[in-house]
């Protein structure tokens, strides 16, 4: 058992209020004092996240692009300007999900960011995959990473880094922009416009403290949560692993199966399970009644089979539950879950829940 | 470091009890059982006139974390629900001896009571 790991930031948490916990290895803050209130604040105004404990990885080399082509599902040659990013799974040679990633298009090559929990595993099967190409991973522990989010995060970032405001609002959704050691992209975790900021570990504290100044309050792991399943977005580990596919994951949109000669790894087994029918998908699902969906609970759809929620949360926003799940392909409108021993009917929704603070299904 | 009033009792599954003038007992949660919770959403509450056994399920407190069982502390008859705890069950937050009470029970044999923790016993009990 080794002691976990600070980011730069563990000093700043403190000094907020944090209540610290153990985090895939990391000691991170789960709130400052009100999980709920975090929530709010990131929906109504601007928050910020340590995202530090993430591994930001720079990827060059002569077959650098070649290589990304054949490790990831989706397809790399889509970035089409410095900065650009992209969504992926990276899959093993059965289409599970190995991890879920975003690579940007660098002016050296590739950048990419990987999950916190996976980065160990992801390392030694990218370094497996690197057989035959010139290509040259650097792990960049030297970067802290915050992520400003919110409908007003960008104006507040501007107000801190004044010189690089017109860059920074000129930036469209999944665009990022390099200045100087540091990086800026448009992108989230939350449902909300914000940004996603690479900042060199020795000016992160500084730079944190600036934007808390600014009125964006620190947001910990909890609000992290609720945030990203109110938007509908994927938590790994939870709602896809190695044992789940892409195409049962809600992650269909990911895979670039154009062009049909670029064989990326799981490729052939993806194909395969097309083929065949995939038997299940993920949905959302919406309890307006009391009761809150939890992760692990038994779904059970009359005439199609059963399924299990992969995430479940009380929504702040919304005022009552909502989860995600992976049910049979033929499910319709409803289903039951398990809910403690009784089985309760609940809607069956497309996500997100929520996008730029209000409801958006059905 | 959690709040533990000296003039309540207290069980190990974090509930304080009360012994009112009129001879019964308010139950709630503990200061550290909400702080283990974190934000509480929904609160399920005991049928005034159930009759409930020492340690027998009287709830559901259900957080944004977690759900959890709330338990009888005492043998006796349920007399009372905090109905503004539904409605508002954030009170368990932050109000968990006073507005954020659960339920009010008529005791069995009041002299149950004294074998109970007492906030030294609770205090040791949960480390603090």
């Amino acid at each position: 058992m080794t002691a976990p790991k600070r980011t730069p930031l563990f000093d700043e948490h403190l000094a907020a209020g944090a209540k610290m916990v153990d985090f895939a290895g990391w000691e991170m803050p789960i709130h400052y004092g009100s999980q709920l209130k975090e929530h709010e604040q990131v929906r109504s105004d601007a928050g910020m996240f340590d995202v530090s404990h993430m591994t930001v990885i720079d990827i060059t080399g002569a077959d650098a692009k070649a290589w990304l082509q054949k490790l990831i599902a989706n397809d790399v040659a889509k970035l089409g300007f410095e900065g650009k990013a992209l969504y992926s799974g990276m899959l093993n040679a059965d289409g599970g999900v190995v991890d879920d990633l975003i690579v940007y298009l660098t002016s050296y090559g590739y950048r990419m960011v990987v999950n916190a929990g996976t980065t160990d595993k992801d390392l030694a099967w990218m370094e497996q995959q690197k057989a035959g190409f010139d290509v040259t991973l650097k792990v960049r522990r030297d970067l802290a990473m915050l992520a400003v989010q919110g409908p007003n995060a960008i104006a507040k970032v501007c107000s801190v880094k004044p010189t690089l405001a017109d860059a920074i609002k000129s930036l469209k959704i999944f665009q990022g922009l390099p200045a100087g050691d540091w990086f800026f992209a448009r992108t989230g975790y939350t449902g909300e416009d914000g940004l996603e900021i690479m900042v060199p570990a020795t000016e992160a504290p500084a730079f944190f403290r600036e934007l808390l100044a600014a009125g964006v309050a620190p947001i910990g792991l909890g609000a992290r949560d609720t945030l990203r399943l109110e938007a509908g977005m994927n938590l790994y580990g939870h709602d896809m692993d190695e044992t789940v596919s892409p195409l049962a994951a809600g992650m269909g949109w990911t895979i670039a199966w154009e062009p049909a000669e670029r064989d990326f790894i799981g490729r052939q087994a993806l194909e395969a399970q097309k083929a065949a029918g995939v038997a299940m998908k993920q949905v959302g699902l919406v309890l307006e009644g009391r009761g809150v969906l939890r992760e692990g609970q038994k779904v059970v759809v009359e005439g199609a089979g059963e399924g299990v929620i992969t995430s479940g949360t009380f929504s702040p926003t919304l005022k009552h539950s909502i989860a995600i799940a992976r049910v049979p392909a033929a499910t319709g409108e409803t289903a039951q879950v398990d809910l403690r021993g009784t089985l309760t009917e609940v809607r069956v929704v497309k996500m997100p829940f929520v996008r730029n603070g209000k409801k958006v299904f059905n | 470091m959690s709040q533990i009033p000296a003039e309540l009792k207290y069980v190990s599954s974090h509930e304080w009890l009360r012994l009112e003038a009129d001879g019964t007992v308010t139950v709630g949660i503990t200061e550290h059982a909400q702080e283990l919770l974190g934000d509480i959403v929904f609160v399920e509450l005991p049928k005034v006139g159930a009759v409930l056994g020492d340690g027998e399920q009287a709830g559901v407190v259900e957080s944004v974390k977690a759900a959890s069982d709330v338990y009888a502390p005492i043998e006796g008859e349920v007399v009372a629900v905090n109905g503004e705890l539904e409605a508002a069950p954030e009170l368990a937050n932050s109000e968990p001896y006073g507005q954020g009470w659960f339920f009010k029970v008529k005791p069995s044999n009041v002299a149950d009571l004294d074998k109970l923790l007492n906030a030294e016993q609770y205090a040791q009990e949960i480390g603090a």
